[in-house]
């Protein structure tokens, strides 16, 4: 399940920051990949909810810090 | 799908955030021959909004340069400008704003009066914003009008009351607009109806707004700047032109050659066809408005005319410039109907039930706007409408009469081939044109030429009626119009001419013909009464300059034609050409009777 989620986060993370060789591991944060800034975060998360078909609460979008947390939450939301 | 595609209308709206950088990368690749400088100014975080702007414009053909204020800072930086503004010199300023950006709703305890003077503030707020954008840049707004409220603590009342939101907002609206229809330079991005069609709640994400406060939500986003692209093209000059529709299962339903006229579908005894003769009257308030349409259709053409004289035709056949029925390729078609009726490809969108016909056309003709309309009626006008490919700033007498011309010019086709030359041919015409200095009631068409003749024009250069009024009244200009007439009908105002005087030399800025009137002599004309101007305030040359676009090639060798000399070739696009008024001459025109 986790990887599968892994899996298909790097291919959103490609496609909205357009950086094709990018390889995520749950310890990946912001300041680990170049074009992730607070605009891209607003698309990430936009795009991971309408792959997912989940929405973060606003309290949950503030606790993010890396991709695992964003696993995390996922699972937890589809289970 | 290349990724540009996914702009095409219908378009998947999250699909071109997400690959909003792949596509930008691909659209750069392109060449673009218009650039315009566009300031945003936003009441609300814009960042989204000129990203997917960027994507729109760039595959209308026009490469942007933005300025983007600061975090609702539209008010400020407009109005006490740092001179960061002033640097940039915008030739758009677009108002990003919304109902978030009221100072405050009326209250419930505020009286008429009170409600009356928040209209009043609130409005001449943005009242001071379009004046001060026109005094210091002369340049175009656009202005959001505004959504309805999202909450109504008033329930159904908050439309009736005047303290309601949404009665709050219509009246704000209705301001917008009334100024909109006075004021040249400002138009409206309607997102009170944009919004309405989206649904309010997918317009606004309220999670967006406390997170980062957009003010429009992310699957909204590409609708607004689907529209304000298009709002800005039609600025530019690149609004589509003429809808060329397929027959079967398009305009009626079934297939005439196989149903018969009896068994094609229109009018209202069932609902399938009830909706194609809807689609027909909607096509027929297109072609109301100026939108020339273009049939392209494979049938026998006795079967395909056929289908216009049934009963319940809302079409005619006198209603389409130009009629291709028959088994050639529709990409074939498609440019035989261009080069007919003179237009460019790029100013055609096809319309065809039939997934494989749109897929060769678009495939073919990439120019043509082939928008995917499935192949069930009842969603097309949707899709046509939405798609806002006919775009327009403003609707002159031309353009509710532009149909006309171009049926009249099928008939004066047919007698040409009559005649055994072309000088006879034009004779039969019995031409009469109007040629006189730039007059106010005709500087709406004049500005209207500038921006959107793309082929008969020497150098393409748009300008804001502003402007042509200043060049109207300024004595070192001579500016010329011309009206053309003849016995098939008034061709309107056609042609026109801008001229400075430098020295004893008469340089032209701008010289522009529409493409209906070509072959006429009228170029002719218009020179032979430039030349006499000129004479008239004792100059003794006349500089022509050409500047090549990707549309303009047919009038590369205009100057030569008439006689000048070139004295710079074409280097980098460019050419100057000069004619010596010293010299003897005759005038050129000879089928044409001139009023002065």
């Amino acid at each position: 399940m986790t990887k599968n989620v892994l899996e298909s986060l790097q291919v959103i993370f490609r496609d909205v920051l357009d950086s094709p060789e990018l390889m995520l591991n749950p310890e990946t944060a912001a300041s680990d990949v170049p074009g992730w800034d607070s605009l891209a975060h607003l698309s990430l998360v936009d795009a991971v909810e309408t792959e997912f078909q989940v929405k973060f609460a606003l309290g949950e979008l503030q606790k993010l810090r890396n991709v695992g947390d964003m696993i995390e939450l996922i699972s937890q939301k589809q289970s | 799908m290349t990724t540009p595609q996914l702009l095409d209308y219908p378009f998947t709206p999250r699909l071109i955030s997400r690959k909003k950088r792949a596509i930008r990368r691909e659209l750069l690749e392109g060449e673009y021959s218009i650039e315009k400088r566009i300031a945003i100014l936003g009441g609300s975080t814009t960042s989204e909004i000129k990203d997917v702007l960027e994507l729109f414009l760039l595959n209308s053909g026009i490469r942007p340069t933005f300025y983007e204020s600061g975090y609702d800072r539209y008010y400020e930086e407009l109005m006490f400008d740092d001179g960061g503004l002033a640097e940039f010199g915008p030739d758009i300023i677009y108002f990003h704003t919304t109902n978030k950006n009221l100072s405050r709703y009326p209250g419930l305890d505020d009286d008429q009066k009170a409600v009356d003077d928040l209209f009043e503030s609130e409005t001449q707020r943005f009242e001071s914003m379009w004046n001060r954008a026109a005094e210091q840049f002369d340049c175009a707004v656009i202005q959001n009008n505004m959504e309805a409220p999202f909450e109504r603590p008033l329930g159904n009342l908050d439309t009736v009351d005047v303290r309601g939101r949404s009665h709050f907002t219509r009246r704000i609206n209705q301001y917008f607009s009334e100024r909109a229809a006075d004021l040249k330079h400002l138009h409206i991005n309607d997102i009170e109806y944009l919004s309405a069609s989206l649904g309010l709640n997918t317009w606004h994400d309220r999670r967006l707004w406390y997170t980062a406060k957009y003010a429009v939500s992310f699957e909204a986003i590409p609708h607004l700047a689907h529209n304000l692209a298009g709002i800005i093209g039609t600025l530019c000059g690149v609004a589509k032109k003429c809808l060329v529709l397929d027959l079967d299962n398009t305009l009626w339903g079934g297939v005439i050659g196989d149903d018969g006229l009896e068994g094609i579908q229109l009018g209202r005894e069932t609902a399938e066809a009830e909706a194609f003769s809807d689609f027909q009257e909607y096509a027929s308030q297109l072609r109301k408005r100026g939108v020339i349409l273009a049939v392209c259709s494979k049938n026998e053409e006795e079967n395909a005319k056929q289908g216009f004289s049934h009963p319940d035709s809302v079409l005619s056949l006198n209603d389409f410039s130009a009629f291709k029925a028959n088994w050639n390729r529709k990409d074939e078609n498609i440019e035989a109907i261009a080069s007919e009726i003179n237009i460019g490809v790029d100013s055609l969108v096809f319309i065809d039930d039939n997934y494989a016909e749109r897929e060769l056309v678009s495939s073919q003709l990439p120019a043509v706007a082939v928008p995917n309309v499935g192949s069930e009626i009842s969603g097309f006008i949707n899709v046509l409408d939405r798609g806002a490919f006919f775009e327009t700033l403003s609707l002159s007498k031309e353009d509710v009469q532009r149909s006309e011309y171009y049926a009249a010019n099928a008939q004066r086709k047919k007698i040409e081939s009559r005649f055994s030359n072309y000088d006879e041919f034009l004779a039969s015409l019995e031409m009469s044109a109007v040629i006189k200095p730039f007059e106010p009631v005709y500087l709406d068409r004049i500005t209207q030429l500038t921006n959107k003749t793309n082929q008969f024009n020497l150098t393409t250069r748009r300008y804001t009626q502003s402007e042509i009024e200043s060049m109207a009244g300024d004595s070192s200009f001579i500016t010329l119009y011309g009206k053309l007439t003849d016995k098939f009908g008034d061709n309107g105002l056609v042609s026109l001419i801008i001229a400075r005087v430098a020295g004893d030399a008469l340089e032209v800025d701008t010289w522009l013909m529409s493409c209906r009137v070509l072959k006429r002599g009228m170029e002719m004309a218009m020179f032979d009464y430039l030349v006499a101007a000129a004479m008239d305030r004792g100059l003794k040359t006349i500089v022509g300059e050409y500047i090549r676009t990707a549309k303009n090639d047919m009038v590369s060798d205009h100057y030569g034609r008439l006689g000048f000399e070139n004295t710079e070739p074409e280097k980098e696009g460019t050419s100057i050409w000069v004619y010596d008024l010293l010299a003897d001459r005759a005038d050129l025109n000879k089928a044409i009777a001139v009023e002065r």
